[in-house]
Order: structure tokens, then sequence, then C-alpha cells
């Protein structure tokens, strides 16, 4: 049994074959993406204009499902399927970064109506041009990295 | 039950579904829910010349396979799953649209604006290429985007996120409600 693992563990590894978990997450996920419709444009005006319930409901039961889920990790202390334990960082408590980048990213997400998640389903979709919003998007992160020590974090 | 699949998705489906994304990841290998890494990660793969790109972004690879797969899962959602009806906006909320000249067309997005055609327009150009670049800037500085922050990092009630979403929230209103009435005269 034991060896039985140990090889199909080396066969995983082998072929690389440890990702093929993480490209089914992501598939699950473009879907839902799709099928909720929250990567619509107008789902992010109907939000922004507070004419609509969809996204705080999609947006606050995910959180409402992740936090309970994080809860019970943290509570029965649960390990991955590799038996290594689940680690949970604390963010820098420093603030005009969350202040000023979380504005900018809003500024952004209001003008493209999609944030990266969801540019990434359109593309999928068949709107090409979000190949484009992609590209500017990298382009910012890269801008971002240029002049970092410049900007207040 | 395909009929029922092709249907858009309710909130209290959708949402505890992107929930369930946390703990699966977690469980499967102690990742971080988490999608603007990537834009960190593809900027790494290039040459460049800052350090904050300077490090191993394959032991990440994970996370641009998964963002390989949201690409994959928005092709099979058109593809097998496409909704049988156009998309519907709050009746409020065409209305303010139709004020502003924007069309509900049925689609995700008003596509006399977000198309190719549409990207050579002053306004069409504006809205994606500038956009686009303020998501990518935006999410790094704050160090995390609407998954990072507003979905995995409130559940793990951390304050940063909090703040962060705060900050996503007031962008996106200035935008709405001030900047995109400007830009869509142009």
């Amino acid at each position: 049994m034991t060896m039985t693992v140990t090889t199909y563990q080396k066969v995983v590894s082998h072929l690389h074959l440890e990702n093929v978990k993480y490209l089914f997450s992501g598939m699950f996920f473009g879907v839902i993406l799709v099928k909720s419709e929250v990567l619509s444009w107008y789902r992010i005006q109907e939000m922004f204009r507070f004419q609509s319930f969809h996204m705080y409901g999609v947006i606050g039961s995910a959180i409402a499902v992740g936090a309970l889920s994080i809860w019970l990790i943290k509570r029965y202390n649960v390990k991955t399927i590799h038996g290594d334990p689940i680690t949970f960082t604390p963010k820098a408590r420093t603030w005009p970064r969350y202040i000023l980048g979380g504005t900018l990213f809003g500024l952004g997400w209001a003008m493209t109506g999609a944030c990266p998640g969801p540019m990434a389903a359109l593309l999928g979709t068949g709107a090409s041009v979000f190949l484009v919003v992609m590209i500017s998007a990298i382009l910012g992160t890269r801008v971002y990295g240029m002049i970092m020590h410049k900007l207040p974090h | 039950m395909l009929e029922l699949l092709r249907q858009p998705w309710p909130w209290y489906i959708a949402g505890p579904l992107i929930g369930l994304m946390i703990p699966l990841l977690l469980i499967m290998g102690n990742r971080h829910f988490g999608i603007s890494a990537n834009l960190r990660h593809i900027c790494a793969m290039l040459p460049n010349h800052s350090e904050f790109f300077h490090y191993d972004w394959k032991k990440e690879s994970w996370n641009l396979v998964f963002l390989v797969g949201i690409i994959v899962g928005g092709a099979l959602s058109v593809s097998l799953l496409a909704s049988p009806e156009p998309l519907t906006v709050a009746a409020s909320t065409a209305q303010d649209l139709q004020s502003l000249n924007v069309t509900v067309d049925g689609g995700y997005m008003p596509t006399a604006i977000y198309s190719w055609a549409g990207l050579f327009t002053l306004k069409g150009f504006i809205l994606m290429v500038v956009g686009g670049f303020l998501v990518g800037f935006g999410a790094r500085y704050a160090g995390g985007c609407t998954s990072g922050h507003a979905i995995m990092g409130l559940s793990e009630l951390q304050l940063p996120s909090l703040v962060a979403v705060l900050g996503f929230f007031a962008g996106g209103l200035l935008m709405t409600h001030f900047i995109l009435p400007l830009i869509l005269k142009l």
C-alpha cells in the first residue's frame, strides 16, 4: 500500500500533475462567474448604484461560507490532503496602501466592469477585447513594481 | 438538470459555491484564494528590472493554472451552459444607463463600448486601457483584489482587507457617480 502511494506520488510529480486539480478548480470558478453573471459590467453598475441585491448577496454569502470554513479548519486543525498544516498569515497593518491602492482598484473596477477573475472568464466567453484589458492590468502591475518605493505604504 | 443549470444562477447558489473555493484550495494544498497575484507572476516571467518581480514564480504556478482554468470555465459556460434568455438588468439601472446613452443589449456588457471597435474610440480606450491599468496597479498596491481581499481576506476577518474593500467601494462609487458620466460623454 505504502509503495503504491509512493509510486503514485512519483508519477504525479514527474508529470507535474499536482496542478491539474487547480485547473479543474479554476474551471469551476469560471463557470460560477459566468452563470451568476457577476462578470457582467451591468451587474457591477447595479451594485455601485445600489439598485440590485444580487452582487451583495453573492459576495456576502461567499464570505459567510468562507469564514465558516476557515473557522472549522482552525477549530479542528484540518490538514491538507498531503497531511501538511494549513496556515494563515496576518496582513501587514500599515494603512495607506489599502486606502490608496484600494481606491485606485475601485476606480478601475467601475471602468472595466470586471476585476481580474471576471476578466479571465470574459476572455473565455469570447470577449477577446478583454485581452487588451488584461495586458493593461499586467502593465499596471509592472509599473507599480517599478515605482513602489516612492509610494506611501 | 441541464436546463436548470443553463438558467442564470441566483446569488444564494453562486455565493456559497464561491465561498467553498476557499476550503477547497486550502485543503488541496494550503493555497490561498486570490487572482491578481497572477499579474505579478506574469511580470516575473517577463524580462524586468524590478526587485519586486525577482522571485521564483514557478513555485506559484498553481495560481497561473487556476487562472487558465477560469478562462476554460468561461468558454465551457457559453458553449455548454448558455442561458436561453438575454441578460436582464434592474429597471432603475437600465433607466440610469439610458440617460447616459448606454443601452442594455442583452449581453454581458455594452458592446458598443467594450469591443474591438469600441477600443478605437476615446471613451472605449479610456475605460478599457486606463481602467485595466488601474485594476492592475491598484490590486498590487493594495495587496489583493476582490478575491484576495473581499472574499479571502474578509473570511479570515483581516482588518486590512476590510479597509481595502472600503477603498474598492470608495473608488467604484466615485467612478460610477461622478467620473463615468463624464467619460461616457466623450
